[in-house]
């Protein structure tokens, strides 16, 4: 998160219009939860595809819920030894006044809790992808859980909370390269590392069953990114969260564009699926840089990120790692690349005066600085959550039965499917005779 | 009696449809169906995964004719699903005992 602006002599005041951005803003972000839920959808296969969604749509239940307990408390709270934050009156939200400030800015507490809400939902959400079609809801649930209280919470703090020890180093991460998406993709690689491949990885084909779900996805996606990237000022004084603005569009078409291009020379066409994923590449690199790059710099971060992830999804078949849909490949490869291009790109005129190796000084200072608190993220994220997996899987188990997994999990864990494809007319399903009245009376009688 | 069954690409159906009715055949009966022949199937990209499809998709076109029509007959649908290209597909034939008309329980060539 960016730091205070410090410049207003006086105690900030409330901003109607900074207060409405950003309420716009969070309603923008929460909706990339259910954007991401249909790009991971259409890429599994018919029979896993509710499970798919329902893994990002139950972490807008559950985070929702600890954030207001102690989630909000432990990231934003006062800092306690540069790791942790902790308020006691942030607690339930019980001591939050509804026109009390942020402070350093013109924005209510419950406007900027909402907000920072809307990035721990979809930040567990992301993991899910590598994960498709093996895991227990009930595990998956409880990962949720634990990992948003033992990682993201935490993470978060350290990046962006005041005290805390990467935003003190001076680490850059406007909107959530290594908090959301290395946080992400490294927690993904801990966690499939633990459970292992799904049956019939790299044997069976496992084709995206709705690219066009794909597609509407990503553009959900790409939609809500702007309030995730643009509202990261937590206000549009100075013009940053407009720089960010065409940041995000200019790098995130770039990527596009670059992901194709290696597709095209690589395997001999442009796939819908490379357009989805290299727009996502784009997006995932930006987040982090957007406020410090300049418009040509994000065209180069964007170009960088998305050959670098056309190139990263191929990893899983070499390494025989089942990274499922690709967290791995697009969140942490791009978020990486994000963080550590501000070491060259940042231009200085943006969120602050640090300039990378191409401009200013040409100093590595920055770049070292990204290195920090990229590898540190990634590290503790990644043992953090293998431990998580591991306690789960010895405790209730994380996977569910072959039988089930090769049925598909939908019927298991949900009783349900996705498509009604019963196209002949009776005896496909029929309803069930209501023996409950019955049945109930009998169980009384007995 | 004979059943003549081809299996052709899909877009050659409304050509051999009306070479058919052209040949003075009543009735047939289409299935949409999958399948490969020498040339096996395509390779589709995902995320720089390539995955072969062995199986297209193809129609199976299924006429019954007299003996004394069946050659003839096969060389219509022959001419009528021929593009010249892989994939062209195949046309056969073999003996039947019996046909049924369920309406009237004719049986025979007068089912036909």
């Amino acid at each position: 998160m960016a730091p205070a602006i410090t410049l207003a002599a006086e105690a900030p005041k409330l901003s109607a219009a900074n207060t409405g951005f950003m309420l716009i803003c969070s309603a923008l972000v929460l909706i990339m939860t259910p954007g991401l839920a249909f790009f991971y959808g259409g890429m599994v296969r018919v029979k896993s595809t509710l499970n798919m969604l329902m893994m990002s749509f139950i972490s807008m239940g559950i985070v929702t819920i600890l954030w207001v307990l102690y989630g909000f408390s432990l990231a934003f709270g006062t800092d306690k030894g540069s790791l942790i934050g902790w308020t006691s009156d942030f607690v339930g939200f019980t001591g939050i006044g509804k026109v009390e400030l942020w402070p350093g800015y013109t924005i209510p507490v419950y406007v900027f809790a909402t907000f920072q809400l809307m990035f721990a939902i979809i930040t567990p959400a992301l993991i899910s992808g590598a994960l498709a079609d093996r895991v227990k809801f009930t595990a998956w649930s409880l990962f949720v859980a634990l990992w948003a209280t033992v990682v993201y919470f935490p993470v978060a703090h350290w990046v962006w909370g005041t005290g805390g020890w990467a935003f003190d180093l001076g680490v850059i991460d406007f909107a959530g390269g290594t908090a959301v998406h290395i946080n992400a993709g490294a927690a993904a690689l801990g966690v499939i590392l633990v459970i292992g491949k799904r049956v019939g990885f790299k044997k069976d084909p496992m084709r995206p069953h709705s690219l066009p779900l794909v597609m509407l996805g990503c553009g959900l996606l790409w939609f809500g990114w702007f309030g995730f990237n643009a509202g990261s000022w937590l206000g549009n004084d100075d013009g940053v969260g407009a720089l960010m603005f065409i940041n995000t569009q200019i790098a995130t078409a770039a990527a596009m564009l670059a992901w194709l291009a290696y597709e095209k020379i690589r395997h001999g066409a442009f796939t819908t699926l490379g357009a989805a994923s290299g727009a996502v590449a784009g997006l995932v690199a930006i987040t982090p840089s957007g406020g410090a790059v300049s418009p040509l710099g994000a065209i180069a971060v964007g170009a960088i990120a998305g050959v670098l992830c056309a190139m990263a999804v191929g990893l899983k078949y070499k390494f025989g790692y089942d990274d499922s849909l690709d967290v791995v490949g697009v969140h942490l490869v791009g978020g990486v690349a994000g963080s550590l291009l501000i070491g060259f790109f940042a231009s200085g005129g943006g969120q602050s005066d640090a300039t990378g190796v191409f401009y200013g000084d040409h100093s590595f200072d920055q770049l070292w600085k990204q290195c920090a608190g990229v590898f540190a993220v990634l590290a503790y994220s990644l043992v953090v959550s293998a431990i998580l997996a591991f306690l789960i899987d010895k405790t209730i188990g994380m996977r569910v039965s072959e039988d089930e997994e090769i049925a598909g999990i939908d019927q298991a864990e949900h009783a349900e499917t996705a498509y009604d494809f019963s196209g002949a007319g009776g005896g496909a399903a029929r309803i069930l005779p209501a023996p409950l009245a019955d049945t109930a009376t009998k169980k009384v009688d007995a | 009696m004979k059943l003549i069954t081809a299996v052709v690409k899909p877009h050659r159906l409304d050509e051999i449809k009306e070479a058919l009715q052209a040949f003075g055949v009543h009735g047939l009966t289409v299935t949409e169906a999958s399948g490969y022949g020498r040339q096996r199937g395509h390779t589709e990209v995902y995320r720089g995964a390539e995955y072969t499809v062995d199986l297209v998709p193809k129609i199976r076109i299924e006429v019954l004719a007299e003996d004394d029509d069946a050659e003839q007959l096969i060389d219509v649908v022959v001419k009528a699903a021929r593009t010249g290209k892989i994939g062209d597909g195949k046309v056969w034939s073999i003996p039947v005992d019996t046909a049924v008309r369920v309406r009237t329980g004719e049986r025979g060539p007068d089912a036909l």
